[in-house]
């Protein structure tokens, strides 16, 4: 069982983010979160990235505790925020690079490389991140949350802002990392309902 | 935590800031001890560099918070502490990797005043006639006290999400722990009964202290402790973000 998700509830002040939450993703599986704005789908990713405290519930990930092990529990997921925060001053390979320092990944180059490949990040490679158009970003994004090859990915709002061409195309990338890895999670949260978002 | 230092490190010196820091610095220091009359080595006729150690934590003061108010208010303004944070790191790696590194950039400013020692060593007359342990003492305490001011402006940069407001506090937490015991306890109230225990909460007593050559295994533990208590309050804030 990947994920496992056990009465979580998140409360900001008198606020209600996530009320008892309970569900389960087996490895393969692709789920997708549909819901208004303030749902709390986003809350519940960074909840599962033990990035804020549930205030009550738990959830395992790879048969790891959000609470007690976080660290094992990062390990194993790869997570694309919402606003997608890169560092801007940062060259592409550099923050390729950075991010396989962080998860101590073994022959780094060759690994940076198959994810440029991978992403079609090869013509911007040698680019500063600032100066990336938007679906590069969103490219590069998805690249550091696949480069040490999680267990569960994480991806929130993978298509926001992009236009058809770049949609289709960071689709077709997400939808062929599905097909070659063993489980795959997306929660995907819409504004609008979109079929496509959902893989 | 090796990461995140050679990050920081990297993102100092590929933009400007690193060498901003560096020259202000030297740039400072130097017109101090070598050009100003009031202040020069040349005009005191004393083999000294008591110039130095006087100015470079006025100089810190404003340089040091202005390193290290982005090491936190940057990243949460920019949204890039929760990649920071998702990512298999401890809050002690993060914030260890952002101390090191920010003392690294301190000490590469800090550095090339060795030339001014041997400007100075052989200027005297006879040649090198100064006060070498002393000087040793007092690199000492600046490097402790560069260390010092640097937790201080990271736990104030922890605090806020606007690098203005991350400095202007660093800027004054530093200005407070370092001088303003040294006043307090000269207020009518507490002399005679507490006042040099005040002025040893400072990190002015300490400085001082060390800048007459004397290595005090209690000025050490006393710095140590400063930037444990601030590197503390710095783990503990960033682990209570909701």
């Amino acid at each position: 069982m990947s994920v496992i998700v056990q009465g979580l509830t998140k409360q900001y002040g008198s606020q209600k983010a996530v009320d008892n939450l309970t569900f389960e993703v087996r490895p393969g599986e692709i789920l997708g979160f549909l819901g208004p704005n303030g749902a709390g789908k986003t809350t519940t990713m960074k909840m599962l990235c033990c990035y804020t405290q549930p205030s009550e519930g738990t959830a395992s990930v790879c048969d790891y505790d959000i609470r007690t092990s976080p660290l094992m529990v990062r390990k194993n997921i790869g997570y694309l925020p919402e606003h997608n925060p890169l560092y801007d001053e940062m060259y592409v390979k550099e923050y390729l690079q950075f991010v396989a320092s962080i998860h101590k990944i073994e022959n780094k180059q060759g690994r940076i490389s198959e994810i440029i490949e991978m992403t079609g990040l090869g013509k911007e490679q040698n680019k500063i991140i600032g100066t990336l158009s938007k679906g590069y970003r969103q490219r590069l994004g998805l690249a550091q949350a696949i480069i040490h090859d999680p267990q569960v990915l994480i991806l929130d709002e993978p298509t926001s802002g992009l236009d058809m061409n770049q949609l289709i195309d960071i689709r077709s990338l997400i939808k062929n990392l599905g097909k070659r890895k063993q489980s795959f999670f997306r929660p995907t949260s819409c504004r609008k309902f979109k079929p496509c978002a959902i893989g | 935590m090796f990461s995140v230092f050679s990050k920081e490190i990297h993102l100092f010196f590929s933009s400007l800031i690193g060498y901003i820091v560096i020259s202000v610095f030297l740039i400072s220091i130097g017109l101090f001890m070598w050009v100003f009359s009031d202040t020069s080595v040349l005009d005191y006729n004393f083999a000294t560099m008591d110039q130095l150690f006087s100015i470079a934590p006025l100089v810190f003061l404003f340089l040091i918070p202005a390193i290290t108010m982005r090491s936190f208010a940057e990243e949460k303004s920019k949204g890039t502490i929760e990649f920071l944070y998702t990512k298999p790191l401890t809050s002690f790696e993060i914030i260890a990797g952002k101390f090191f590194a920010n003392f690294v950039l301190v000490s590469f400013a800090l550095l090339p005043t060795a030339i001014y020692y041997y400007s100075v060593y052989q200027l005297g007359s006879p040649v090198g006639n100064l006060d070498t342990g002393a000087i040793l003492g007092s690199y000492a305490g600046l490097f402790l006290l560069s260390a010092s001011f640097i937790a201080i402006g990271m736990f104030a940069s922890t605090l806020t999400d606007n690098q203005i407001v991350a400095f202007v506090l660093g800027a004054f937490l530093c200005f407070f722990f370092h001088w303003a015991f040294t006043y307090i306890a000269r207020m009518p109230v507490f002399t005679t009964t507490l006042d040099l225990f005040i002025q040893k909460i400072g990190i002015n007593y300490h400085y001082n202290s060390m800048s007459k050559g004397l290595l005090d295994t209690r000025d050490i533990l006393y710095f140590f402790s400063v930037i444990f208590v601030f590197l503390f309050g710095t783990v503990t804030v960033m682990e209570n973000r909701s």
